[in-house]
């Protein structure tokens, strides 16, 4: 008798869900496909077949270089601060000292908070006349007056990528955290005992261990970070002067607020490909991860 | 065991105040604003305590008047709890029998490649057609319409969360009860399903995070107070001109309470639900 389920009984089991697949994701994909060769308008006419004239409108188009560029820059700065944040924080946790189980539950609060909630808790901390940065700051001197930091081009960026990274080096900690644990503790003991000092000791005692899970979570994070949306809307629009216009933000104008669909799908596609290289990535490297362990 | 020296005990008892102080400040920030008077938040320097504590906004809130912030936001909040269930439920009844399948039949396995993909697809790239079909079928501004857009992030999801979740219940129990004579529907429904229950417990929660957190297809799909969801109204809020801060301090509260809530009372669950996948592979 064969434990395994059947071929085909698998496929009826998967039905349903394949079926909603197809509708929700594998239809809409490929509309967008047809669409970004059209100069569709999100309203009335189907528009007509262009060829490649939207991508190629693109390609030229200070915009989308611009966008590209600043949504790189938020995607590796957050990320990278994130990763070594967390992996400083887990290896802060890893230690034994009292609270730390305090600590450990109170990670999980940022990562809870919805984050357009986030993105509203930052904005008033930023405020520029009444906000608590400004505030503390000034109060203790390392200010001088009350400043703009959403609205000024030179510092939106950044203000945005501290809202995302204090949100999100949690989840960072946490799996790092999981990873540490997963380090046994012979090995670690082994090593005290020859004598290795502490940078030896993480360097080739527990980092064998975490590389592979921080490799995950950087690809996975890059990737959200790469698709980024709500936190920006809510925080400067892509304001000030197109500073913090991400090519979400850019799709989002361009296919909903002026309405040209062919052009946003066209756009949209782009960020896909971006996104799958990263995903391609992640795969290889979960293989590769794998690999090394069995 | 290692000796500490009193150096470190410092340093780590340092950090460790540090790493709460960081994370706990903008939480407390929210809502001191929430409770403080108007006259305490716009004051310089600023007010870090409330003269008094003023609660009237939370009244105001949730004061179901008409046309009035507390109604648009009460409306919103029931639009996220019904959207998030529907969805949350829809997806699991998809997903449980795909979970198993995948868990059980090897064939079918690189398949699992393929739902992984599309939860990585980006939503921008589906959000033009989505937005065609749902106006075609008049599904546009409707729970229904928004909780089936939902299933394109939730169900993949699931899958894949169930399907490792699935592995580990052996499969002896199936063939025992193979032999026993047992259908596939009854292997499933009585054998499999009670011992998967904590798993699928674990997929539901993130499920109904990841659906209560949504912004952009609730940003696109709906426009009044039928089926935006508390996420949309948040954002109203802030982009709005309220001039009192502490009223959206006092909305990002409410709208925070119940995911912050969840996520300390079920942290263990989630936290083992959220590093299991990246440490175990």
């Amino acid at each position: 008798m064969n434990t395994n389920l059947t071929t085909l009984r698998a496929w009826l089991l998967m039905l349903p869900l394949l079926l909603i697949m197809l509708a929700v994701i594998g239809w809409p994909f490929v509309d967008t496909l047809r669409l970004s060769f059209t100069d569709a308008r999100l309203v009335g006419t189907g528009g007509d077949f262009v060829g490649l004239e939207n991508y190629r409108r693109l390609f030229s188009s200070d915009a989308f270089w611009r966008a590209f560029r600043v949504t790189t820059a938020f995607a590796v700065i957050s990320v990278l601060i994130e990763m070594v944040l967390g992996v400083l924080v887990a290896l802060l946790l890893f230690q034994d000292f009292r609270g730390r189980n305090v600590l450990r539950a109170l990670l999980i609060l940022p990562w809870a908070l919805p984050t357009v909630v986030n993105a509203l808790l930052w904005r008033l901390i930023y405020n520029p006349e009444y906000g608590a940065l400004n505030a503390l700051l000034v109060q203790v001197g390392l200010l001088d007056s009350y400043r703009s930091w959403l609205g000024d081009p030179n510092s939106a960026l950044a203000a945005l990528i501290v809202a995302d990274a204090w949100k999100n080096f949690p989840l960072v900690a946490l799996i790092s955290l999981a990873a540490l644990h997963a380090v046994p503790q012979a090995i670690r003991a082994a090593a005290i005992v020859d004598g290795a000092n502490a940078f030896a000791r993480f360097r080739y005692v527990i980092l064998p261990y975490l590389a592979g899970p921080l490799m995950v979570a950087m690809v996975l994070r890059t990737i959200e970070a790469f698709k980024v949306f709500d936190i920006i809307w809510v925080m400067t629009r892509g304001g000030p002067a197109n500073s913090t216009r991400t090519l979400s933000i850019l799709v989002y104008q361009e296919a909903f607020s002026f309405q040209r669909a062919g052009s946003g799908a066209s756009l949209a596609l782009i960020i896909t490909l971006a996104v799958t290289v990263l995903a391609v990535a992640y795969v290889i490297l979960i293989r590769r991860a794998a690999g090394e362990k069995f | 065991m290692e000796h500490r020296s009193l150096a470190f005990s410092v340093f780590l008892y340092t950090s460790g105040l540090l790493l709460a102080v960081l994370i706990l400040a903008p939480f407390a920030w929210l809502f001191i604003m929430s409770i403080s008077s108007t006259t305490d938040l716009i004051s310089k320097p600023l007010h870090w305590w409330p003269a008094q504590a003023d609660w009237s906004r939370y009244r105001l809130l949730t004061d179901l008047t008409p046309n009035t912030h507390g109604a648009a936001l009460m409306s919103a909040l029931k639009n996220s709890i019904l959207v998030a269930a529907i969805a949350t439920v829809a997806a699991l009844a998809v997903s449980v029998p795909t979970g198993w399948a995948l868990s059980r039949a090897p064939a079918v396995n690189w398949s699992l490649g393929v739902v992984i993909g599309t939860y990585m697809l980006p939503p921008v790239a589906l959000a033009v057609p989505l937005y065609m079909g749902l106006a075609g079928l008049g599904l546009l501004n409707t729970k229904f319409g928004l909780a089936v857009v939902y299933l394109t992030i939730l169900a993949p999801f699931t899958a894949w969360l169930l399907k490792s979740g699935f592995d580990p219940i052996p499969k002896d129990i199936e063939l025992a009860a193979a032999i026993d004579g047992a259908r596939l529907d009854q292997t499933l429904r009585i054998l499999i399903l009670p011992l998967a229950a904590p798993v699928i417990g674990t997929a539901a929660l993130f499920a109904y995070l990841l659906a209560w957190d949504e912004f952009f297809y609730a940003l696109l799909f709906t426009s009044d107070h039928r089926a935006k969801t508390v996420t949309v109204a948040i954002a109203d809020l802030a982009g709005g001109r309220i001039a009192d801060y502490g009223l959206i301090a006092t909305a990002g509260v409410i709208a925070a309470l119940p995911p912050v809530l969840f996520g300390l009372v079920m942290q263990r669950t989630l936290i083992s639900g959220l590093t299991t996948g990246s440490v175990k592979g």
